[in-house]
């Protein structure tokens, strides 16, 4: 089967599709990229145009419809490769993008750009070097790495043993061979620059927020203090969550019975430093939480490291809403620049 | 009572109800039966549900429908719980009153490494500690932590217990626990802080079984004592360095 093998890892590559939705009532999370944007545009940039989900879990009852041929492109999965440093060898002729972190990429030791198509041989060796701006990379190829699916998902989950290659949880290892399916190569895209999800130079991002959950146990001067400062991305910054530095503030509660947490969702521990939960976040917890953040921000937040800066601004829950609508507009209505294809000279 | 229950926004794409301050087996029952509710009614505008202990979050399609909508088919599903097609209730007793499991357990300090010491604080025998944590039909009040770690409750007063003051690295599948309140099964081997006092030989959590737990939020447990023997022969295992 057609397949890229992996020479070497990287710092931590993860197969993720959108995610692994409705199974929350069992304790898994549901994984998936963490910056959604990018993955989309990976995807898109490879033909896989099919997979359709725009990141709230389209997919959750794919179950329903194993026999639907669409089923395994509804959820496309790509590398999700963190800081850098995988090498892939090609056994066939394909096509790849990279989008999300400037991460440097090479095709037989000649740079090639990311957020466009590119032309795979067989035998050709690819290789990602470490990123310069944001720390997460996607890596998609054309058809979609195929692999069986756990709880109706690819994605990889460390903490829980669950998912990838192995559906072990396992990130992938010096001599994985990733199959994909071999489809009709798709246009040579790129996605222009102004169109491209912003990447912060200076290590920062500005979140928007949606008050929520305890948000009426802190006060009118805690909110201030939160939404007034600049807080700091710390080393405990992951795929479960990252933890803030900065002004601390405290909510009347000290703890709550444990709920369910969102996507986003910024809880507030005992030492008054938010956390904010992404995609491998536990399912419950009895933090107070003031809100959550925007997942159209969560990719910003997800590029930072540590030592990134942070600054949040309010928003209500309509304002939020028509912003996912206008995203996903945005999306549906934007125009790759198709490229003069090399295969023909190839050929 | 419905008047203690509220509705907030959580997120984007999530309201959360509060059914009171506290855990009962009134708020279990009424956690089941609005997730059978908004199940039924929500179709595919839904995304995922997190029960716990007297709370649900509800997960939606935000480019399919909104929160006014979802508010209101929640405030349905308070003010009257049960699905009706036609005539006939949708719905069984089962997914209100929750399903009845029995789990088999082998209680013993060889199995159990924290039975003697909180028998001891207790100031109970081991074979009361034992009996006491059968007495009790439990309700599941949540779902968290590790994929299928079910927290049970409520525990007898007598043998509640704190949390160890340092957790172990290594907590056996299937060791059965305590800490304050609550009891647990642990589905899988980690580190954990709760008191062992036996060892389940049944799979909390199999993600090749269908279903992939025995048990699910509002459900009732009872705790079963078996024998040595009787646990080995039910495919337990017993591990000497616990």
């Amino acid at each position: 089967m057609a397949s890229l093998k992996v020479i070497q890892p990287g710092i931590f590559s993860l197969l993720q599709d959108s995610g692994r939705f409705g199974h929350h009532s069992i304790g898994l999370t549901t994984g998936g990229p963490l910056d959604r944007q990018s993955f989309r545009w990976a995807n898109q940039l490879c033909g896989n145009t099919n997979y359709g989900n725009n990141g709230h879990g389209n997919n959750a009852k794919a179950s329903d419809s194993d026999s639907d041929s669409d089923s395994d492109k509804k959820n496309t999965t790509v590398i999700e490769v963190t800081i850098g440093g995988l090498v892939l060898e090609a056994n066939s002729n394909t096509s790849i993008a990279l989008t999300g972190a400037d991460i440097p990429l090479s095709i037989n030791k000649k740079p090639v750009a990311l957020w466009q198509t590119h032309r795979i041989k067989k035998g050709d060796r690819i290789d990602l070097g470490f990123a310069q701006s944001g720390c997460r990379g996607y890596l998609a190829v054309a058809g979609g790495f195929q692999g069986q699916p756990i709880f109706n998902s690819q994605s990889t989950v460390p903490r829980e043993s669950l998912g990838g290659l192995n559906q072990d949880g396992k990130p992938l290892q010096a001599g994985d061979h990733l199959p994909y399916s071999e489809i009709e190569p798709p246009t040579l895209q790129r996605l222009e620059e102004s169109q491209r999800p912003s990447l912060s130079r200076t290590n920062t991002a500005h979140l928007r927020v949606v008050l929520g959950y305890q948000q009426d146990a802190f006060s009118a001067l805690q909110k201030q203090v939160f939404f007034a400062s600049e807080y700091l991305v710390t080393e405990n910054a992951d795929r479960m969550g990252y933890r803030l530095n900065g002004p601390a503030i405290k909510p009347s509660l000290k703890g709550i019975l444990s709920e369910g947490i969102c996507l986003g969702a910024i809880q507030i521990p005992a030492d008054g430093q938010p956390i904010i939960l992404l995609a491998d976040r536990q399912t419950i917890g009895g933090y107070p939480k003031i809100g959550s953040v925007l997942s159209l921000d969560l990719g910003k937040l997800a590029q930072l490291t540590p030592g990134g800066k942070v600054s949040f601004e309010p928003i209500g829950i309509e304002q939020a809403h028509n912003l996912l609508l206008l995203d996903e507009q945005q999306f549906q209505n934007t125009q790759l620049v198709s490229l003069a294809d090399t295969k023909a000279d190839h050929a | 009572m419905s008047k203690a229950i509220s509705i907030s926004v959580a997120g984007e794409n999530s309201l959360i109800v509060y059914f009171g301050d506290s855990p009962s087996a009134a708020i279990a029952t009424q956690i089941a039966q609005t997730v059978a509710y908004l199940k039924t009614v929500l179709g595919d505008l839904l995304v995922d549900l997190v029960p716990s202990y007297a709370s649900l979050l509800v997960i939606y399609q935000p480019l399919q429908t909104d929160h006014y909508y979802i508010t209101s088919v929640i405030r349905s599903a308070i003010r009257e719980p049960i699905v009706k097609i036609g005539n006939e209730p949708d719905q069984d007793q089962t997914q209100q009153q929750g399903n009845s499991v029995s789990l088999p357990v082998y209680y013993s300090t060889e199995s159990g490494p924290d039975l003697q010491s909180l028998a001891d604080r207790a100031k109970l025998s081991v074979k009361e500690v034992i009996a006491i944590h059968q007495q009790t039909e439990y309700r599941v009040y949540a779902i968290g932590f590790a994929p299928g770690f079910a927290y049970l409750g409520e525990v007898d007063e007598r043998i509640a217990s704190p949390r160890l003051a340092t957790p172990r690295q290594k907590v056996p599948r299937g060791a059965v626990a305590i800490a304050d309140r609550q009891t647990a099964v642990y589905p899988a081997q980690s580190p954990g802080g709760w008191n062992l006092i036996g060892l389940c030989p049944q799979r909390m959590f199999d993600p090749n079984a269908e279903p992939s737990m025995p048990v699910q939020v509002g459900d009732r447990v009872r705790f079963t004592a078996i024998s040595r023997e009787n646990f080995i022969s039910l495919g337990g295992e017993l591990q000497g360095d616990t």
